[in-house]
């Protein structure tokens, strides 16, 4: 009997290059009860992490100001001192991955020679889009496109023409010239860059675990750089920062999108914008992620992605055949065109005078992304085991590319149209260039087009969905770092993170402070720059090792 | 009048299933029926083992000792899960139907107050599977 076959098992693995270390997954966690509840946690990084937490929502509530002008004053200095290192490293990574695409090591895979994929392609692209970007191209996708176009205060991508006169006169000879950079501009924030530095993250964690052994948490990826010290301060180091940007990275987004959400309602029914509906839109969402995360990663977080995915397909549906087919596919024809022609102008730090797009915008985008970066990148890690290299990054930066790209001549070329066809009374021009309102950008563009309640409904919807499905993901991610890299800790851990960043989210929504630690999340994009690029060359050694097919 | 017991097993925490191993074992050598150990882990690596593979081949290995200290027949059954925290459960009950077992030995705590929100892994099995399920507190 005890040559049973399994059944439940893969395949043979095949050949991997399993890293000799005398760690042992788990070795420094403590485990016990607390009541009838189980928790097994990493010593001392749950508890350090939970800690700095709560020690940073208290100095923004009892030093609001100071709090909010010493972050307010850091994150523009960053990303205006250093736009050029994050548009160099930026490029660095996009042109790492497409080496990684055409090089030998592209027939690594990831989980061993002989692995197979644990996801199918629908849901795999469903989480990847839910967990990293999703929220953003609800906001983005009408705004940024809206407001490159017709931005009359001088940071108009590399400076090019401006379609109306300062009397909000159209200037014709200038429509297509404006409407062309726009669509580029925008791309260029959605499409390869940000995807790359997703994958360069991910494909780090999924060697490092999948073929090397390493417990599935950030400190893994620096064993080729520390050795053995990755177990100790330096790797709860590492882990300690990345639960930290990941927990602030969700709770200010989460109070934000609740704002959005809030004012969006306003905008269609006319609910009160104030305070108490947004605490309940954010107990709402945490109760729904609770859900999720308890559903586990399959039952819960990947149904309610791919469901997100439907419902945003549909909208997508509906506005480009709304606004019209023909001309919006050509647009998208014309995005794609655009994009790679500006692509390399728009990346290039040097010699610049559209400052207020380069540090204003690119700058802060690559900032805002690579914060987020660990916990993107370990949650496309943890659902990618078993595809080869270049697979994963091909379907982790082309495809979304490509997507994003279509989202964007969708949504932000119908805006478009609608500023040249109505420049005097276009909704969209009036929310987000005549008054700056970005959380209404959407919804203005939605009632430029037919069934707009319905339409706006479903926007706001999606709006929440996608922050529930941030939000699970997120929790299960900083579960598994402060678990030390165990995916199978008590439910109990699950539960804790995800009301916590709930509940940090209301206390800064309350007293204040979500400016100020957004800023802060996203000043930690700069020590992260540096992590990514010695991250690459980690996977180049790593991958070294590994049997090609 | 059981043909095959199948015993859940926890492999990193062996220690506090000295009980259930010894029920299931006598209940074999009874019933003359081979016992055939479960566990469940994830593809990540874990404190077991670095690969699924590793870990079935370090759950035959437990198997195959408590055939010997036991002298029973034995097998082993490795299941994976995506999330083992969540779909232990139902991934139990499949071994269930895979391995072919009429009867389950295996593990519980006694009832407290957190069964009320998350049923125990043993009471799920016990509440959903077909086949006789005995609890060992």
């Amino acid at each position: 009997m005890a040559d049973e076959t399994s059944p439940g098992i893969p395949a043979p693995e095949g050949e991997a290059d399993i890293i000799d270390t005398e760690y042992e997954i788990g070795q420094d966690n403590i485990e016990g009860k607390v009541g009838p509840f189980g928790f097994d946690i990493h010593n001392p990084v749950f508890v350090i992490s939970g800690l700095v937490v709560v020690a940073f929502v208290a100095y923004a509530l009892i030093a609001p100001q100071q709090a909010s002008d010493f972050f307010g004053w850091l994150r523009p200095a960053l990303t205006s001192s250093f736009d050029w290192f994050f548009l160099l490293s930026a490029n660095v990574f996009v042109i790492f991955c497409l080496f990684l695409i055409v090089s030998p090591w592209g027939s690594v895979r990831l989980g061993g020679a002989e692995a197979t994929p644990d996801y199918g392609y629908a849901g795999w692209f469903a989480m990847l889009f839910a967990a990293g970007m999703g929220i953003g191209l609800m906001f983005f996708g009408v705004l940024e496109p809206a407001y490159y176009f017709a931005t009359p205060w001088g940071d108009a991508p590399l400076g090019t023409v401006r379609p109306f006169t300062e009397d909000g006169q159209l200037i014709e000879a200038n429509v297509e010239e404006a409407r062309r950079m726009a669509l580029a501009a925008t791309s260029y924030h959605w499409a390869l860059h940000p995807w790359a530095i997703y994958a360069v993250v991910a494909l780090a964690l999924a060697l490092f675990s999948y073929n090397k052994g390493l417990p599935l948490s950030i400190r893994s990826a620096f064993y080729p750089i520390l050795g053995e010290r990755v177990w100790g301060w330096w790797g709860h180091i590492i882990d300690t920062v990345a639960v930290f940007a990941t927990l602030f990275g969700l709770a200010t987004s989460l109070g934000f999108g609740a704002q959005q959400a809030n004012a969006g309602m306003n905008y269609i029914y006319g609910i009160p914008n104030n305070v108490t509906v947004q605490v309940i839109l954010i107990i709402a969402i945490t109760a729904v992620a609770l859900v999720s995360v308890l559903r586990g990663l399959d039952g819960g977080v990947k149904r309610l992605s791919e469901i997100n995915m439907i419902l945003a397909f549909l909208l997508l549906l509906f506005v480009l055949f709304a606004a019209g087919a023909g001309t919006i596919l050509s647009e998208f024809v014309a995005g794609l065109g655009a994009y790679a022609r500006e692509v390399v102008p728009l990346s290039n730090p040097f010699g610049r005078e559209d400052l207020g797009y380069m540090q204003g915008w690119t700058a802060f985008y690559w900032a805002w992304w690579i914060s987020w970066s660990p916990f993107v990148g370990m949650f496309i890690a943890r659902v990618s085991r078993g595809r080869t290299v270049r697979e994963f990054i091909t379907c982790v930066l082309i495809i979304p590319s490509i997507v994003c790209i279509l989202w964007m001549a969708v949504f932000g070329g119908s805006a478009i149209s609608d500023m040249i066809a109505n420049p005097q009374t276009s909704a969209v021009k009036a929310n987000v260039i005549d008054t700056y309102s970005p959380e209404l950008s959407l919804f203005a563009m939605l009632e430029s087009l037919p069934l707009a309640a319905i339409t706006s409904t479903l926007g706001i919807i999606l709006v929440i969905v996608f922050f529930v499905t941030s939000s699970d993901s997120g929790s299960l991610v900083i579960d598994t770092i402060t678990a030390g890299g165990k995916v199978d800790a008590p439910v109990t851990q699950r539960v804790f993170w995800c009301t916590f960043e709930g509940l940090v989210a209301i206390a800064l929504l309350i007293g204040g402070g979500l400016t100020a630690l957004q800023a802060m999340v996203i000043s930690t994009g700069l020590p992260f720059t540096i992590i990514l690029l010695l991250i690459c060359w980690a996977i180049v050694r790593g991958l070294i090792a590994e049997k090609r097919a | 009048m059981f043909k095959k017991i199948m015993t859940p097993v926890d492999l990193a925490h062996v220690g506090t299933l000295e009980k259930t191993l010894q029920c299931a074992a006598d209940l074999s050598t009874h019933f003359k029926a081979p016992v055939v150990y479960v566990a469940v882990t994830s593809p990540q690596p874990g404190k077991i083992a670095h690969t699924p593979q590793e870990f079935a081949q370090k759950l035959e290995a437990f198997a195959k000792e408590q055939g010997e200290k036991h002298g029973i027949e034995t097998g082993s059954h490795a299941m994976t899960s995506h999330d083992p925290t969540i779909d232990l459960d139902p991934t139990l009950l499949k071994a269930v139907e895979e391995t072919g077992s009429d009867l389950v030995v295996m593990a519980t705590h006694p009832p407290n107050f957190s069964d009320y929100i998350w049923p125990s892994n043993g009471g799920y099995v016990a509440e959903h599977s077909k086949v006789s399920v005995l609890l060992v507190r």
